[in-house]
């Protein structure tokens, strides 16, 4: 947070209102917004970025003529034809496999997949391949590859719908994680990731496709990675999420307002590449830190944080981080996710524990 | 022999195969002293990679070798090798194969290449590039699930791309027959609605043959085909394989009768196009080829912290942090 953009941004700190929620534009973007749920911003992004550019294609299962089960890619079939527009064979190695090819070829493709679970199937070509192909060419092959896929739970889906891959993501060095939390930043990241010149796993929110909007800045608009977000300040607690998790934060931060407890949340918007000077901030400004994320939390992304936290920032701690997450489970089925998924009274009951209080 | 080649074709063919030969023998035996890592040798396989890269217009078509062919693809120019032995000698530079030459480096993760392969040709497609994508894989890789997401999506797609399996009868110390129940490898092309063909891989001219002929039909907009190339091992899978473990002594006996650099130097000498001056002459270029690039390789400069080189256009903040830590360890250290 030490750029110019970033203290733009930044609420006013010591009182908990969320009137920081609402994202701001950077100075360069047009004033006018456009109330927008997350799925029409990534909507709107891609049509826009297929214009702006026509090297970019998006291919995918059922992501033409149906529009993507999520209708994500709705109508980009009838803008920009069936050459950029591809429903794929359903193999997803095929899908993230192809597009290396096509990356090498001088395309931009913006693969779907279908679940962020489905890609298990893929994670030879996402892993080996992708992430690699600039480093093992050293500079060659350069791989500008943005992988979409929507995760998260709280939707009742089958199995393998709902998983949370972040930890093992972000471990795979050549990727970049980034995973917005607003429509606005779906925007700004989407366009980011599709101009950035290396691969990009673009991280969206199942549960906040229609359950999160917001106002999104018209226009060129892009939000650079490794730039957290201050949603709200506080001088208590501060959580730090990402995603869907935001969101639940954001409503954990407001209840928690009304008994004197002053939260802050941070939205760390990317996660590879991370925004640690952000994190140092965050610790710095109350010593007491919870994270509030769906995966397991055995080496999930969490525990990373931890690690930072604790190299960065250790000196300036109340307390010891705190973790608000799913457990050492597989995903479960519907009728118990609820109980895996962290939600608002299990991050408030998180935060009391953190000041030492009943929660 | 029926082709289009012209005698200077085939004799540079043969040269080739030859310095294949050399360079893969060199490399065996540095690695036996120790000074480079693990290597695949191509003893066996030198026909298959010259004649369909003798097929090919380096100008256009692109090549995506698994990690034996490199040995064998002089047709695009000496950088090929050079690149290879500082890949074989574990330097970052080996696997940058530079502009504008159509080659990808070696592919350690077997028959991911063969999707790379599609995309690209789907690339050239979409761009109306004209030119073909040639991709080599083994028996063994056919049995991965990329191989049949490869063929099934060329096959929907229609992209000018040629999979070239070469059967050379082993995968390490599996034998085809336990690879697959099919018929042959070639087979497995009619459930991706493309022709499959099986040629000798053991014979350069009819490498090029089948792989001309693949490529005018990929150039045609008709599409792919599966070629499967029949050789023999005739070496060991890598310096680390102890073939004789399960590779039967007589059946190897056999199939060192059909060597193919020694099958394609009779068939030029009985065409009075070869002879023991030339085989001298092919042997020190060879030796020469292999000499320079050594000399390239072993002569590229290195340091430590280039390992933090090209994960991403710009390092991030975590890599500039790990990077001043190495520096400042080995300076300390040094």
């Amino acid at each position: 947070m030490t750029d110019a953009f970033s203290r733009e941004i930044q609420a006013p700190l010591g009182n908990a209102t969320d009137q920081a929620a609402a994202p701001i534009a950077p100075i360069s973007a047009s004033p006018v917004t456009e109330d927008m749920t997350i799925v029409a911003a990534i909507n709107a992004t891609l049509a826009a970025e297929m214009q702006r550019d026509e090297r970019v294609m998006v291919l995918g299962e059922d992501v033409a003529i149906s529009g993507g089960v999520f209708r994500a890619t709705d109508g980009l079939l009838d803008k920009f034809g069936s050459d950029r527009v591809v429903d794929m064979p359903l193999a997803e190695a095929a899908i993230l496999g192809a597009s290396v090819g096509l990356a090498a070829g001088g395309m931009i493709p913006v693969p779907e997949i279908q679940f962020l679970g489905f890609s298990y199937q893929a994670m030879h070509q996402l892993a080996g391949q992708i992430a690699r192909f600039r480093y093992r060419s050293q500079g060659r092959l350069p791989m500008p590859i943005t992988i979409r896929a929507p995760f998260g739970g709280g939707v009742r889906t089958p199995e393998l719908h709902s998983d949370s891959l972040e930890g093992q993501l972000t471990n795979i060095p050549g990727l970049k994680i980034v995973a917005p939390a607003s429509a606005a930043d779906a925007k700004g990241l989407l366009s980011e990731a599709i101009r950035d010149p290396d691969p990009v796993v673009f991280l969206e929110p199942l549960r906040g496709y229609r359950g999160v909007k917001g106002p999104v800045p018209d226009g060129d608009y892009r939000v650079p990675f490794g730039s957290a977000r201050w949603v709200m300040s506080g001088s208590d607690v501060t959580i730090i999420a990402w995603s869907y998790q935001v969101e639940v934060a954001r409503r954990a931060a407001r209840s928690l307002a009304k008994q004197d407890i002053s939260v802050g949340v941070l939205d760390l918007r990317s996660l590879v590449p991370l925004d640690i000077d952000a994190v140092v901030e965050a610790v710095e400004l109350t010593g007491r830190v919870l994270i509030a994320e769906e995966a397991a939390p055995t080496a999930a992304f969490g525990a990373e944080l931890i690690a930072t936290i604790t190299e960065h920032a250790f000196y300036s701690l109340e307390a010891p981080p705190a973790r608000v997450s799913g457990f050492s489970t597989p995903y479960p089925v519907g009728m118990l996710e609820d109980s895996y998924v962290p939600d608002q009274k299990r991050i408030e009951a998180g935060v009391l524990r953190l000041l030492e209080l009943e929660p | 022999m029926v082709s289009t080649l012209s005698n200077e074709d085939l004799l540079a063919m043969h040269c080739e195969m030859i310095k294949a030969r050399t360079a893969s023998d060199r490399l065996w035996s540095l690695q036996r002293q120790g000074r480079i890592g693990t290597i695949a040798p191509i003893d066996g396989q030198e026909a298959t990679t010259v004649g369909a890269a003798q097929a090919l217009d380096p100008l256009t078509d692109w090549v995506l070798p698994q990690y034996r062919e490199p040995l064998a693809l002089g047709r695009y120019g000496p950088e090929v090798l050079n690149r290879f032995v500082a890949w074989a000698i574990g330097h970052p530079d080996g696997g940058h194969i530079p502009e504008p030459i159509r080659v990808f480096p070696p592919q350690i993760s077997l028959a991911t290449q063969i999707l790379h392969a599609v995309g690209l040709a789907w690339a050239m497609k979409l761009r109306n590039e004209r030119g073909v994508v040639l991709v080599f894989f083994g028996d063994g890789s056919s049995s991965e699930g990329d191989f049949y997401e490869a063929g099934n999506l060329a096959g929907v797609l229609k992209v000018p791309v040629i999979f070239v399996c070469a059967n050379n009868q082993w995968a390490i110390s599996t034998p085809t027959t336990k690879q697959t129940a099919a018929a042959s490898f070639a087979a497995k092309a009619d459930a991706f609605g493309i022709p499959g063909v099986t040629v000798d891989g053991m014979d350069p001219v009819a490498m090029h043959e089948v792989v001309q002929a693949a490529r005018d039909r990929a150039l045609d907009g008709r599409g792919a085909t599966l070629i499967e190339a029949v050789s023999y091992r005739l070496g060991a899978h890598t310096t680390a394989d102890d073939p004789t473990r399960y590779i039967p002594a007589a059946e190897l006996e056999e199939a060192r009768q059909r060597d193919p650099i020694v099958m394609f130097g009779r068939q030029l000498e009985d065409r009075g196009l070869w002879n023991s001056e030339l085989e001298h002459d092919a042997h020190a270029s060879a030796e020469q080829a292999i000499d320079a690039a050594w000399a390239f390789a072993t002569n590229l400069p290195l340091r430590q912290s280039d390992l933090f080189d090209h994960v991403f256009a710009q390092p991030t903040q975590r890599q500039r942090l790990e990077r001043a830590s190495l520096e400042a360890h080995l300076g300390s250290t040094s």
